[in-house]
């Protein structure tokens, strides 16, 4: 039995997988595959499949990739990722999923710090569309008994005994129980959302504890500075609203209102790829402009967009601006500010997708994998459905254990809103788009300060991802260091964080950062 | 603005209901229920939390599904503004209560599992029929439509529109072979029992046209097959 803890595109991809080889898993989610995070991606998924006559070829996206990520990620990672992206694809359309289509091979749109034309699309609502064709796929298994799934249940502990993993416990949200699962542990949990919350595109379910429980376990974290700000989103009620960036690949144009002018900065800067930049250049550029005392915005336009793109390609994008927003797209531009979208960084694993504790795997966001300094856009889904795989192919099926509920004993890893507030205000002083020294170190004073610190893992999660932010004394894709601004060679390695010294109660843990 | 909430509550399935009301102020007149629930329990200690489903927060997930004044609606897709000063809200009532405003949707699920909505064989996108599948593809599976539906019970033999969405992207995509097996299913667990009051359409809270999609399913599966005869 093998223990899957998430039930988005990475843990139904290892529950398929695993079912598909007659294996058995338990599929954990706090809420149904409907509710997670992966429904909300929007622009699409890239495989060179070279469908638009542009010559693309999985050796150009491995370069893309590479290139865009600033040389973080694991080389032989990446290729695998971007080798085996075709045949992802092509299951996907096995099972059905509704891309946008062109005959009987899918439509690919221009994405961010691509030339080609590389991103599989369903409008923009590719993460639903995709979710749907994986959770009826998993489903047949759930029936023949391959997968059994556990829809409202949260997982509390790790069973870690020396550095190998047994199994895990559960609590049903629903019953109030604790039900303890011998085997091998996939985490599939998403993100570090939870740690800026009400500040990110993501979920409120996505709150990184999975993460912090490992990290409580030992386990090592990786290039946990590197945070994604999206540059094309909007504050809504009680979160930041994605503008997906198929809304720039399909003709939309970013400007700066200087004295009143509008400014199209990145075309004027980039002439090459102009608002198709990778993530980090344009969120910096639009994050640097809007600080001129002269700027009174930036705005995304749509309203040049062909009546075609916004019927077939982007009417899911309309509905929500005019829903959410009161804005119509299509006749008025939309004023947009970066806003944090995902994390590089996250629990450190192997080209396996083992982590530093032997039989935990982890795959999807709560891995550092693939995406390096900076994640292209369509590559998530991407590696979250690979690296789910691949999770899936290496976790051994025959550990033996018995699990009590003693394993979810261990330093606390939760807060409640008051302490949860007090580490957001920190996080989020030291860890803007811009970065320096004093603000980092205010900001860890400002944690530090927190009652209970010390004692609590959430605390000291936080606290590496500030440590891994001043350890990196260089500007690098998502981390731009306002007092170091170049890239340094002595940093072409990932910043790993790990907690040192067992249990609070009996010794004094500290975060170790290398 | 000011509002008072009027919620349902109960610690758990096994206990009786009560009304607890929330004086609440705001000022955003888009801010949502959803925004407005979670502000609420962040003032409340943890045990004397309101137990509700969330997570996506901008109606693309279907977990806060509810009963608003009523209706059943999204707590995310709901705004205060466009209520009075007093709001309702109550868990959704055709599925078992857990505990304030959550209730076990697994029949939802459970429809789904009985009725094999799967692939045997390879599926046959094509760009004909990618529209109706993307409409398939959207639904949240929240139970809205359910709650609204005068033919749906957790214990009947017809499932409801919200098995007749995903059926309709196998209707659209399944090939030759697997066609009959589908479009038997449809017809006995949904055409067969479907009033057509379309209560499912005006609610739906993704705004999927699900006359549009059972129109489409009914023409393959219902008169085309009548046709063949």
């Amino acid at each position: 039995m093998i223990n899957i803890v998430g039930a988005g595109l990475a843990g139904l991809s290892a529950a398929i997988t695993l079912a598909k080889d007659g294996k058995k898993c338990s599929l954990i989610s706090k809420q149904p595959s409907e509710r997670a995070q992966s429904v909300l991606a929007e622009g699409g998924i890239n495989a060179a499949l070279d469908t638009m006559g542009e010559h693309d070829t999985p050796q150009e996206h491995f370069e893309d990739t590479m290139r865009g990520g600033c040389y973080l990620a694991d080389e032989e990672a990446v290729r695998g990722l971007t080798e085996n992206a075709p045949e992802i694809l092509n299951w996907l359309l096995e099972l059905g999923a509704g891309l946008n289509m062109q005959g009987d091979k899918p439509l690919l749109r221009n994405f961010g710090g691509q030339k080609k034309k590389r991103t599989a699309f369903a409008k923009s609502s590719t993460g639903k569309i995709i979710m749907t064709a994986l959770i009826d796929e998993a489903r047949k298994y759930e029936v023949s008994g391959l997968i059994t799934r556990y829809p409202h249940h949260e997982l509390i502990g790790l069973q870690v005994r020396g550095e190998t993993c047994y199994g895990c416990v559960i609590h049903d949200e629903y019953t109030d129980k604790n039900i303890c699962l011998e085997g091998a542990v996939i985490l599939a949990s998403g993100g570090l959302n939870g740690f800026f919350d009400g500040l990110t595109t993501g979920t409120v379910q996505n709150d990184g504890s999975a993460s912090v429980l490992a990290f409580e376990k030992g386990a090592e974290a990786a290039n946990l500075e590197f945070i994604q700000f999206h540059p094309t989103t909007i504050a809504i009620s009680g979160k930041r609203m994605l503008i997906t960036e198929a809304a720039r690949g399909e003709g939309g144009r970013l400007y700066a209102l200087l004295n009143g002018k509008k400014s199209y900065f990145m075309e004027e800067k980039y002439p090459e790829l102009g608002n198709l930049m990778p993530r980090d250049v344009v969120s910096r550029e639009s994050y640097l402009i809007s600080q001129r005392a002269e700027c009174s915005g930036v705005f995304l336009d749509m309203s040049e967009l062909k009546k075609e793109v916004w019927q077939h390609k982007l009417s899911d994008l309309r509905n929500e601006c005019i829903h959410y927003l009161a804005l119509d797209p299509q006749k008025e531009p939309i004023p947009v500010e970066p806003g944090i979208h995902y994390f590089m960084g996250g629990l450190k694993v192997d080209k396996n997708h083992q982590t530093s504790i032997k039989n935990l795997f982890a795959a999807g966001e709560c891995a550092a994998q693939y995406h390096g300094a900076n994640r292209l856009g369509g590559n998530s889904m991407l590696g979250a459905i690979y690296g789910g795989h691949l999770a899936a192919k290496n976790a051994p099926t025959d550990i033996k254990a018995v699990i009590d509920e003693t394993a979810a004993d261990g330093d606390d890893i939760y807060l409640e809103p008051n302490r949860e507030t007090q580490m957001r205000e920190a996080l989020v002083y030291g860890l803007g788009i811009v970065r320096g020294a004093p603000r980092i170190e205010k900001a860890l004073e400002m944690l530090r300060g927190i009652e209970g610190y010390g004692k609590n893992a959430r605390l000291w999660f936080a606290e590496a991802m500030l440590l891994s932010a001043l350890y990196r004394r260089e500007s690098r894709g998502a981390h731009c260091r306002s007092d170091y601004p170049n890239r340094s060679e002595e940093f072409q390695r990932p910043t790993t964080a790990r907690l040192t010294g067992g249990n609070s109660r009996y010794n004094e843990r500290t975060v170790e950062i290398n | 603005m000011k509002v008072i909430f009027e919620i349902l509550r109960r610690k758990n399935a096994e206990e009786k209901p009560y009304i607890q009301n929330f004086e609440y102020e705001y000022t955003d007149p888009l801010e949502t229920v959803a925004t407005a629930l979670k502000n609420i329990n962040e003032s409340l200690p943890f045990p004397d939390r309101i137990r509700w489903e969330c997570s996506c927060m901008q109606k693309k997930c279907g977990a806060c599904a509810m009963l608003i004044d009523g209706r059943p609606r999204l707590a995310c897709d709901e705004k205060l503004a466009d209520h009075g000063e007093r709001i309702r809200l109550e868990p959704l009532k055709k599925f078992p209560p857990v505990a304030d405003l959550i209730v076990d949707r697994q029949a939802v699920f459970d429809s789904l599992k009985e009725l094999a909505v799967w692939f045997e064989n390879t599926a046959e996108p094509s760009e004909k029929r990618a529209d109706t599948v993307h409409e398939a593809s959207r639904c949240l599976q929240c139970g809205c439509c359910l709650e609204v539906c005068p033919n749906f019970s957790t214990d009947s033999k017809f499932k409801g529109m919200a098995a007749a969405v995903p059926l309709s992207r196998l209707i659209a995509e399944a090939d030759e072979d697997e066609k009959k097996r589908i479009f038997k299913t449809y017809s006995k667990n949904f055409y067969a029992g479907c009033g057509k009051s379309l209560a499912c359409r005006d609610i739906c809270p993704a705004g999927i046209d699900t006359e549009e999609l059972m129109v489409r399913s009914n023409a393959a599966a219902i008169w085309g097959k009548k046709r063949k005869k």
